[in-house]
């Protein structure tokens, strides 16, 4: 790893300016990809501002209708929320799937937000349900904040603060995850909002990165089985191939998993 | 920039002055001497370098020295009480739950974690499904889940007294 200058700033504003001031300045949250990434030479940041103790991102909030999750909260936290578990079991399972638990021990939801991996998991749960994303400056919807592989709407400086989740009726996650890396080769996200329409969003396998599958949405809204998937081909030209899974693979797999988180969901 | 930080490793207060850069494996091992948290990989998977940081599990080899930064750390050499090892040390002993070594301080560790978390009650499949951040080039991990299942049992006899033991 490259020298770099830690920063602990006390609250937002600090963090920043701190953050203004450095040559080449990065946020450090959980640091479970910004530290790999610095161990291997990819990232050199000159001066990191540590957001990971800031109260401000901290905090779980679930009313009647929203889940609201600070940016700083981590994965575990989220998987053993009782409250969340009440209202919003699926994604409390879906946090609990996210790499190993010494992972979740310190990765938190903003920094996989921020960090926009094509193959992270929350990003399903976010777009599926459109849900709010808070920052430093302005109030972003999630279909306007993902844009593209590892590219969101953040701007140089801009912290992201908290998510918000509509609390959905039913839904669930399935993941398929690579044998070594546990990141998805394919997860996808169902729900059934409260006014009966279904979402359905799809991370790992998809070239852009996460989409939402209108086929799906449309298929499951007038039947919400699994075979209601069944006729429907997607598309290998838009998904990811790499040396775990071809196109085709992906392609199939994410209609599997689709299939398994209606049934889950159905189920619960 | 040079940073000071000071933070209870093992019970003791210890302070040193670290770059920004500086792992908290790094000043465990090579500042503090504790070497029997190890380093196996570079993409923080294998789990071999995982202690105690605030009572959690986390890979040292992925966290900074500074992030450490007052907290309380427990490594693999803080576990036995004296000459007394830890049950899980006691049982990874009795069960055979290694062979070269390299991975067990992590292992230990995680596992240690993992019983706390689930209140020692542990099956099989959850001890296994819980292994994920831990790697193992030599047993299999046949012995390994046969040693933490042998200390979770113990630890839930000693916590749930009249408890029999049964799979969840
Ligand atoms: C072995 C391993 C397995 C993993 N498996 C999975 C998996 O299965 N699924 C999955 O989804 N993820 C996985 N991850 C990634 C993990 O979830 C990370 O925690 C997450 O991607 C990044 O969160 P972080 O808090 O660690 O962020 P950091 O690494 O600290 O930061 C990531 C990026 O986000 C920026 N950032 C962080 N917080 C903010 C903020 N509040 N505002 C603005 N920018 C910010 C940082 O500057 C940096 O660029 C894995 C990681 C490891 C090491
Ligand atoms: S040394 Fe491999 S995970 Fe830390
Ligand atoms: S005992 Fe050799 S790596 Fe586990």
């Amino acid at each position: 790893m490259y020298e770099t200058n830690y920063h602990r700033p006390r609250d937002l504003d600090e963090a920043k300016s701190l953050f203004a001031a450095a040559a080449e300045g990065r946020y450090l949250s959980g640091g479970m990809t910004l530290l790999p990434t610095m161990k291997q030479r990819l990232a050199a940041p000159s001066d990191l501002v540590d957001l990971a103790r800031l109260v401000e991102l901290k905090g779980i909030v679930v009313t009647a209708d929203t889940v609201t999750i600070g940016a700083a909260v981590t994965h575990a936290e989220v998987a053993t929320s009782a409250e969340i578990r009440a209202v919003f079991p699926a994604l409390a399972a879906l946090a609990g799937q996210i790499g190993d638990p010494h992972v979740r021990h310190r990765g938190t939801i903003g920094g996989s937000l921020a960090n926009d991996d094509p193959a992270a998991d929350y990003p399903a749960a976010v777009l599926a349900l459109d849900a709010t994303i808070v920052t430093t400056q302005r109030t972003l919807e999630a279909a306007d904040f993902f844009q593209g592989l590892f590219t969101t709407a953040l701007e140089d400086g801009e912290i992201l603060v908290s998510v918000a989740f509509p609390i959905p009726a039913k839904a669930a996650y399935a993941k398929f995850p690579n044998p070594a890396s546990r990141y998805a080769m394919a997860g996808v996200f169902v729900a059934i909002l409260e006014d009966g329409s279904v979402r359905v969003g799809v991370t790992g396998a998809g070239q852009d990165g996460v989409y939402r599958d209108a086929t799906f949405e449309v298929a499951l809204t007038a039947d919400f089985q699994p075979s209601a998937l069944d006729a429907i081909v997607v598309d290998p030209a838009n998904m990811l191939a790499d040396l775990h899974g071809s196109a085709e693979y992906r392609a199939n797999l994410v209609k599997v998993m689709a299939k398994r988180a209606v049934a889950a969901a159905g189920s619960s | 920039m040079m940073t000071s930080v000071s933070m209870t490793v093992n019970g003791k207060e210890r302070r040193a002055d670290v770059e920004g850069r500086t792992l908290l494996v790094t000043l465990l091992r090579e500042t503090f001497g504790l070497t029997g948290t190890h380093v196996g990989c570079d993409t923080s998977q294998c789990g071999a370098c995982v202690v105690h940081v605030d009572g959690k599990a986390v890979k040292s080899c992925t966290m900074l020295a500074a992030q450490a930064d007052g907290s309380a750390v427990l490594t693999i050499e803080g576990l036995a009480h004296g000459s007394e090892l830890h049950p899980v040390q006691a049982a990874f002993h009795e069960h055979h739950g290694l062979q070269c070594g390299f991975c067990t301080p992590g292992m230990i560790m995680a596992a240690v974690d993992m019983i706390e978390r689930h209140d020692a009650r542990l099956d099989e499949a959850t001890i296994r499904h819980e292994l994920e951040g831990n790697i193992c080039r030599c047993t299999g991990y046949h012995n390994i889940v046969k040693s933490i299942q042998a200390a979770a049992d113990h630890m839930a006899g000693q916590r749930h007294p009249g408890l029999v033991q049964a799979a969840e």
